[in-house]
């Protein structure tokens, strides 16, 4: 799959182009990374083809999408993608089985739309409305809409970014098996470290419209980061002088630890402030957050 | 009471059925095309639309009368070729309340696509389906209170317009002549009872009208809630 796009997009810090040239192995599981407003969604958008590139070139599967050079822009419908939005997927109007029923082409055989039901393990909700669905319900419906299509990607705009943590383990695990059962070219957009590395075989950070790493998860989140210390963040509660050094009390999440710190150290913290605390093999130690590096 | 009272009420409401059918099926897709536009004509056309609220109606009916009249370039065409006169005539009264009327469908419903979110129509799009299907199956089933809203109010609009009616279409009895004209007609003549006759029905009806239409917002915003 070959994409090539050039657009003008508003980030942050006001406008600027989004220019991406980069080719994906079929049936591949891509991870888009990068912060908010560094055009993660627009790709996708430019890919579905509900959003016009300035210039650009998209081919999937040897099929041309896009061609600005040669006037060839394939409307949405043309395209055969699965676009899963992060919410308000489903219609409303329609109960599950109509919301799947919707997808079907003309002529189409119902016979994909029994067999998603059964992969995705919705036979019990197939008669009710989308509001009485949780939201992990509804995603896994659209994820099941978008596939009746049988597309040729699949785009994934956080889909699980409104879901708690366990429904979003079991939604991964769905995804996973639809992967492997169709081998179809994934793009997922996920600021999830832990999601990434169980779903993904590749990772392509965005900053500011342009990709800044491609690579397997390992080769981007592992390297320059490992290290025998681990981090923690947390604020500083109280400091005691005893003896000759401080005890400062720090709060982690719902913890609250004491650490020893040297008169230096404590030098110029202050209560309320946000600190980091290193462990390496020898002793716990504390840093102000000012004085850390950002890795 | 007697027949023309009845003639009269019915045209009236006739009149106000015939223009909410051509107003819905001229609304859609023009409520469609303004929520969706980026062209930067879009101020310019929606204030022709909303110039009926702010106009008064005789202005509206002078300049639909000389459009109109066979002396018009318009008028003349309209009655050499299709041999259709719109002055004094149902029909032209038809087309004077559709431009009269035409805020009254077009908000709601404009407003109704644009509140609905656009996943819904992104999604059917990338489902591979057409714009045409996309309204009818998918955004209109979840704007029903929007599209009600504007037939109710188009409808009891119509039936309460009085100038455009005037000027355009006279007070001809079974062919023009509606009831709030006739209400008028009843008091120059000082028959105050039968101006009341239907001075109440449409006093009625107006209320009924709007009690229905916060009656539906009511409920869809509860059904919205879910």
């Amino acid at each position: 799959m070959i994409i090539k796009l050039k657009k003008e997009l508003n980030f942050a810090e006001g406008t600027g182009m989004l220019d991406i040239d980069t080719q994906i192995e079929e049936g591949s599981f891509v991870a888009i990374s990068g912060v908010s407003g560094s055009g993660k969604t627009s790709l996708l958008r430019l890919i579905t083809g509900l959003e016009k590139p300035k210039e650009g070139y998209i081919q999937i599967n040897g099929e041309t999408w896009l061609d600005t050079n040669n006037k060839i822009n394939l409307p949405p419908q043309k395209r055969r993608v699965g676009y899963v939005f992060q919410k308000y997927t489903l219609f409303p109007n329609m109960t599950v089985r109509q919301n799947l029923n919707y997808a079907l082409e003309k002529h189409q055989s119902s016979n994909i739309i029994e067999e998603l039901i059964e992969q995705m393990g919705l036979s019990n909700l197939v008669n009710e409305y989308p509001y009485k669905l949780s939201g992990g319900q509804q995603q896994r419906v659209a994820l099941a809409r978008a596939l009746v299509r049988k597309p040729k990607i699949l785009l994934l705009d956080e889909p699980l970014s409104a879901l708690d943590e366990a429904m979003r383990s079991i939604l991964q695990d769905y995804l996973l098996k639809i992967h492997q059962t169709y081998n179809l070219t994934t793009l997922l957009v996920s600021h999830d470290m832990g999601e990434i590395f169980k779903m993904a075989n590749q990772v392509l950070v965005l900053s500011k419209g342009k990709i800044v790493q491609l690579g397997t998860p390992e080769s981007i989140f592992l390297n320059n980061r490992i290290s025998g210390k681990y981090k923690v963040s947390g604020e500083v509660l109280q400091i005691v002088p005893s003896d000759i050094v401080y005890v400062v009390k720090v709060k982690l999440g719902n913890n609250i630890v004491r650490v020893i710190a040297s008169e230096e150290e404590v030098k110029e913290m202050r209560v309320g402030e946000r600190v980091m605390l290193v462990s390496n093999a020898f002793k716990p130690m504390i840093i102000r957050r000012g004085n850390e590096e950002i890795h | 009471m007697n027949h023309e009272f009845y003639q009269t009420l019915l045209i009236t409401f006739e009149l106000a059925a015939i223009t909410t059918l051509f107003l819905l099926i001229i609304g859609i897709p023009l409520g469609f095309y303004l929520s969706n536009t980026k062209t930067k004509f879009k101020p310019v056309l929606e204030t022709f639309i909303s110039m009926p609220l702010v106009l008064p109606p005789t202005v509206l009916g002078f300049y639909l009368l000389l459009t109109f009249s066979p002396e018009s370039t318009l008028g003349a065409w309209l009655l050499a070729t299709f041999d259709i006169r719109l002055v004094f005539s149902f029909t032209g009264l038809v087309i004077g309340s559709i431009i009269y009327s035409l805020p009254f469908m077009v908000h709601p419903i404009q407003s109704g696509f644009e509140n609905l979110p656009r996943s819904y129509s992104e999604a059917s799009y990338t489902l591979g389906k057409s714009k045409l299907q996309t309204i009818f199956s998918v955004l209109l089933p979840n704007m029903k209170p929007s599209v009600l809203t504007g037939v109710v109010l188009s409808f009891a609009h119509t039936v309460g317009e009085f100038g455009v009616v005037l000027m355009l279409g006279g007070n001809i009895p079974g062919e023009t002549k509606v009831a709030s004209i006739a209400i008028y007609d009843e008091v120059e003549n000082l028959n105050y009872a039968a101006a009341n006759n239907y001075a109440l029905i449409l006093f009625i009806f107006s209320f009924l009208v709007l009690m229905m239409v916060y009656a539906i917002n009511g409920r869809g915003i509860k059904a919205n809630e879910f």
